[in-house]
């Protein structure tokens, strides 16, 4: 087992305008918590090169900094709704506010959601933001998905990249 | 003169505090006939896992594994780890190299405390239930603090080569150091970081304070010129004075029943304080002479003993933070080589570093070959853990006649005077959404 590898990201944000930008969130040492990174690697050998492709702790004020001058911003993180394990949830959230539940327990954390609403707040939320969330079930400490997000994975890298392939 | 509202024989206030995963933060408080009985707060302790996943692994993979314990503080994890294989290798790297060192740890505390100030404890403070509400009324007030924290990410991302788990630290040096002309954006940019810090510093001097101190044991770094970052010995304003290779003889880690962490102990004498408040009790006439003054405008001394002041003394570390990456950035010439050669050996090593929430140990013991035997982790929110359940027994009595609401509200505000490390958990949202 090797600690995971991502590609550097060395790009100052002046260099990247213009590129559709696919975030993974997630921490790959917190089991299903690593669906997000493991899409991007996924990612990584099927799309076009000018696609930004980030893996990211889902700190929200540096997420806003990172999709700042990226027209479209497609997110992927692991989430608990009660819905069977590896179910995807698709959010078009530049068209209407995440959902109220999102916000449950947020004062504590300044994380995804709340980065997406202080971005529409403040006017600063790129045109188009899709988030992807993928049910997760096992978030102990640890490395490797769960059967049922590992299946997942395949499923929200296909339905990527038709999103991608829609808008060129 | 209203009449006072009968007080209820028992209360019971339950934080879901720092809960991203079920059951696993939360802190809990009962009180009864206007008595604290049980103050309870839980929190996780990644290191365990890291801990044992480290056993086995080459000396040169710590830094880049334990940078992934926290998702804010990455670069603290990174030098604590460094500091001490470095110690056990009898390596010392050029004061280039070290400057460097310091300059990207600034570039920490200035995303971590811009971070915890105006997205989390402020809206507190202001009573906005979080930023996001806040920004409603003063955008500006949010954009000010976005722009400071994206500078503190700008040089985290290259000096680190990248700003989430930065990869370009390693023992001995760097793997890469930046040419001059690199970081001539930054120095602009932080020039206006210096303008802004001070101004946070002013502004966040202006909020409301509940009057409340403890006579607190302060643990934190003390370097030799300087207010303490990347090194230093560790001191205490009970006289404690001694070399982090000296850490186990003086602390222990006890559990306690109610939370499967662990909780720090001075072992003559029991609960201490680290982060901000520690640091800056401990090296007040080490900050900046503009620090100092910002401290003095702002209403502080050189001792702060209130833990809700705990956000004036984070502006002002941003503010030195921002002085600091200006002077190193400004003075840097390339050092002769990023790293220096490193050799293994067997032993153990010790190291720590001022994290942004305060004191970071690390120890490792390595085989001959330079591979790992057993590793210890004493993160700061675990030190910090017996003093916030202190706080809480003695605040609680005094602010018992609020409505429950606002009581559980400044219970909250008293645990997040500490900035808990929430991004060493999961990241993951919770939702309740039909399927699409």
């Amino acid at each position: 087992m090797s600690p995971p590898t991502t590609t550097p990201n060395t790009q100052s944000p002046q260099t990247r305008s213009g590129q559709p930008l696919v975030v993974g969130i997630g921490n790959p040492y917190r089991r299903d918590d690593g669906v997000g990174p493991a899409v991007i690697r996924e990612l990584a050998h099927q799309v076009s090169p000018h696609v930004c492709l980030r893996e990211h702790s889902g700190e929200g004020a540096s997420l806003m900094a990172m999709w700042e001058g990226h027209p479209r911003v497609i997110l992927v993180d692991a989430v608990v709704s009660g819905t069977a394990p590896g179910t995807v949830h698709r959010l078009e959230a530049h068209r209407q506010p995440l959902p109220a539940s999102l916000f449950h327990r947020s004062t504590h954390a300044f994380s995804l959601a709340e980065a997406v609403e202080l971005s529409r707040a403040l006017g600063t939320l790129p045109p188009e933001v899709l988030i992807y969330g993928v049910e997760g079930r096992e978030f102990d400490h640890g490395m490797g998905l769960s059967p049922p997000v590992a299946a997942a994975v395949e499923t929200v890298v296909r339905r990527i990249l038709a999103d991608l392939r829609r808008h060129g | 003169m209203p009449k006072p509202t009968p007080r209820p024989k028992t209360r019971t206030i339950r934080v879901d505090y720092l809960a991203r995963v079920e059951g696993e933060g939360a802190l809990f408080i009962r009180v009864r006939n206007g008595q604290v009985q049980e103050v309870q707060l839980q929190i996780f302790e990644p290191p365990r896992f890291f801990e044992a996943f480290l056993r086995g692994r080459h000396f040169t993979e710590a830094p880049d594994i334990t940078a992934r314990i926290c998702g804010i503080c990455p670069i603290a994890y990174q030098i604590s780890a460094i500091n001490a294989m470095e110690d056990l290798l009898g390596v010392a790297v050029d004061p280039a190299l070290q400057a460097l060192r310091r300059a990207i740890y600034c570039g920490e505390w200035i995303e971590s405390h811009v971070l915890h100030i105006y997205m989390l404890h402020a809206p507190d403070f202001l009573g906005y239930p979080d930023a996001i509400q806040m920004a409603q009324d003063h955008p500006e007030v949010v954009q000010r603090g976005l722009r400071l924290k994206k500078i503190g990410n700008e040089i985290v991302r290259l000096l680190g080569g990248r700003e989430i788990h930065p990869i370009n630290l390693r023992v001995g040096g760097f793997y890469r150091v930046p040419r001059p002309e690199e970081l001539n954006a930054l120095i602009e940019e932080l020039k206006w970081a210096q303008e802004a810090a001070q101004e946070t510093v002013r502004w966040t001097a202006t909020l409301p304070f509940p009057d409340f101190q403890r006579d607190y044991e302060f643990v934190a770094l003390r370097a030799a010129d300087r207010y303490p970052l990347e090194t230093g010995r560790i001191v205490s304003n009970r006289g404690l004075d001694i070399p982090v290779q000296a850490y186990d003889e003086h602390f222990q880690e006890i559990h306690v029943p109610h939370t499967h962490a662990l909780q720090s102990r001075i072992r003559e004498r029991g609960s201490y304080q680290v982060g901000p408040l520690a640091r800056y009790n401990l090296n007040f006439h080490r900050l900046s002479p503009l620090a100092q003054e910002a401290a003095r405008e702002a209403g502080l001394g050189p001792q702060c003993r209130n833990p809700f002041q705990s956000i004036v003394v984070r502006s002002v570390e941003v503010l030195y933070a921002v002085e600091e990456a200006l002077r190193i950035l400004q003075d840097y010439q390339p050092p002769p080589a990023p790293a220096v050669e490193v050799e293994p050996r067997a032993g153990v090593g010790y190291g720590a570093s001022e994290a942004p929430r305060g004191l970071l140990y690390h120890r490792y013991r390595l085989d001959s070959e330079g591979l790992i035997l057993d590793a210890k982790i004493v993160p700061p929110t675990s030190q910090n853990q017996r003093a916030m359940e202190e706080d809480l027994w003695q605040f609680v009595p005094q602010a018992l006649d609020l409505p429950k609401e606002e009581l559980t509200w400044q219970c909250e505000q008293a645990i997040r005077n500490y900035d808990p490390c929430i991004s060493c958990a999961t990241h993951f949202l919770r939702v309740h959404v039909e399927e699409v």
